[in-house]
């Protein structure tokens, strides 16, 4: 590599990564907790449990109404609306509900329903209780909302930046070097870059994965609102000089009309009129596979809600299939326990990256001061950053 | 593919297909999968460990 290009690219690595590692910091901290957020809500006995039925009953259980299911949790909040309502894969038992005083209400009231017997098992903490839900603030927006978002995809961006120009420097620094070799014995500063390197190398291509489906899963909300202008704008063309509805279909009916439309396939929610789901008039029955992949993807089938018939089903567009199937990449939260455990620990590598890179950047700071002296003693023989690390 | 572009690249090419490996596995299926996994998953975290945890220079 030229001299002037090694320059060049230092320089796209110090300042992509100068600009995002205080944020970066950020999301894996905050990251951290939330790949356990199960195991968390469960110490803090924030989890919700479906009450064991009695034997005869548990053998075959029950399918409660779904109208059942909805008047049992509006009973607790009889002037909010129904928002949502879903159900985990692993855990048939329960039917989350969410009630607001309007369809995108931010403030909703989660309310956990026996899917058996129709009666309200718990009202959960919200987002997991206080710990949880501040976590997964700082995480998703910075309690900034949508330009809280986007300002962290870009953040997101810079890192994916930072990563590549890294690889770059990659070559220059080890190429004297085995794989893996931290020199403890020279200096700290140079202990630090040789784990800077060997930590980033390593942690390379799940770092990038995690960086890239973080700043598409930034553009959700995004995607969201171009699908409603898009497809549902088109799906209900034909209901835009419709009256508001005064009386709303069975939606257990809908349930029903929508699982016999999409044999093969389960609800995975129902989002309620108005929602960003759905339309004014429809219920949106999102369906869904129960295999590993196929329960990644929803398809919408939209249900009038005045008289129950399916006005509209199509498969989700690219985008939103895209979407769904990052968010796991970016969880961690599809291979069991052991991906869990090692999604936790190339956090706190990755951690050590970005502190790492921080220390070698301030280290160099004093570092160019001295060698800038000595240069107007030998002019034209300054290093550029990356240099100062290979001399031997 | 000369002796020291594999000196410098093999291993790290060599974790990055690992990772990939991992990442998609689990994706397509359950039970072995998951197991397959986090076995190539396991390996860069652990060479990783191995390397920046050992004292003995070299």
């Amino acid at each position: 590599m030229s001299a002037q290009s090694l320059r060049w690219w230092s320089w796209i690595h110090k300042w992509s990564s100068l600009v995002c590692t205080v944020f970066m910091l950020l999301l894996c901290l905050t990251g951290l907790p939330l790949i356990y957020h199960h195991e968390i809500g469960h110490l803090l006995g924030n989890d919700v449990e479906a009450p064991a039925l009695a034997p005869e009953v548990a053998a075959n259980p029950p399918k409660a109404n779904l109208d059942e299911v909805i008047a049992s949790a509006k009973a607790l909040y009889p002037n909010k609306i129904m928002m949502y309502m879903s159900q985990e894969l692993d855990e048939p038992a329960i039917w989350n509900v969410t009630l607001g005083d309007h369809p995108n209400d931010e403030h909703y009231k989660p309310i956990a329903v026996d899917a058996r017997t129709a009666q309200v098992i718990t009202e959960p903490a919200f987002e997991g209780g206080a710990f949880m839900s501040t976590m997964l603030r700082l995480h998703v927006d910075m309690f900034a909302g949508l330009p809280g978002m986007l300002f962290l995809g870009f953040m997101g961006l810079l890192l994916i930046v930072a990563i590549i120009s890294g690889v770059v420097l990659y070559a220059p620094f080890m190429r004297k070097l085995d794989f893996g070799t931290v020199r403890h014995e020279r200096s700290t500063r140079l202990k630090w870059l040789d784990l800077h390197n060997l930590l980033g190398i390593v942690t390379l291509v799940w770092a990038l994965v995690v960086g890239a489906t973080g700043v598409i899963n930034t553009l959700a909300d995004v995607l969201l609102k171009v699908w409603q202008a898009t497809e549902i704008a088109a799906m209900i063309e034909p209901y835009k000089d419709a009256k508001p509805l005064v009386e709303m279909a069975s939606v257990d009916a809908a349930m029903k009309t929508a699982v016999a439309a999409e044999p093969g396939m389960q609800v995975g929610f129902i989002a309620f009129p108005g929602t960003p789901f759905a339309t004014p008039h429809h219920y949106g029955v999102y369906m869904h596979g129960d295999q590993a992949f196929s329960s990644r993807l929803y398809k919408p089938v939209l249900i009038d809600a005045g008289n129950g018939t399916i006005t509209d089903r199509r498969e989700l567009p690219w985008y939103l299939t895209a979407l769904l199937v990052s968010q796991p990449l970016h969880f961690g939260d599809y291979g069991g326990v052991w991906m869990q455990f090692l999604w936790a620990v190339l956090d706190v590598a990755t951690i050590v990256v970005l502190g790492s890179g921080l220390y070698l950047w301030l280290k160099r700071g004093r570092k160019a001061k001295a060698e800038a002296k000595q240069e107007k003693t030998a002019p034209g023989m300054q290093p550029v950053l990356a240099r100062s690390g290979e001399q031997r | 593919m000369n002796s020291s572009f594999m000196k410098l690249w093999g291993v790290p090419i060599l974790l990055g297909i690992l990772t990939l490996i991992g990442l998609l596995s689990a994706l397509f299926g359950d039970g072995v999968w998951d197991a397959l996994s986090a076995v190539t998953l396991g390996v860069p975290v652990a060479v990783g460990a191995w390397f920046s945890l050992r004292r003995k220079p070299g």
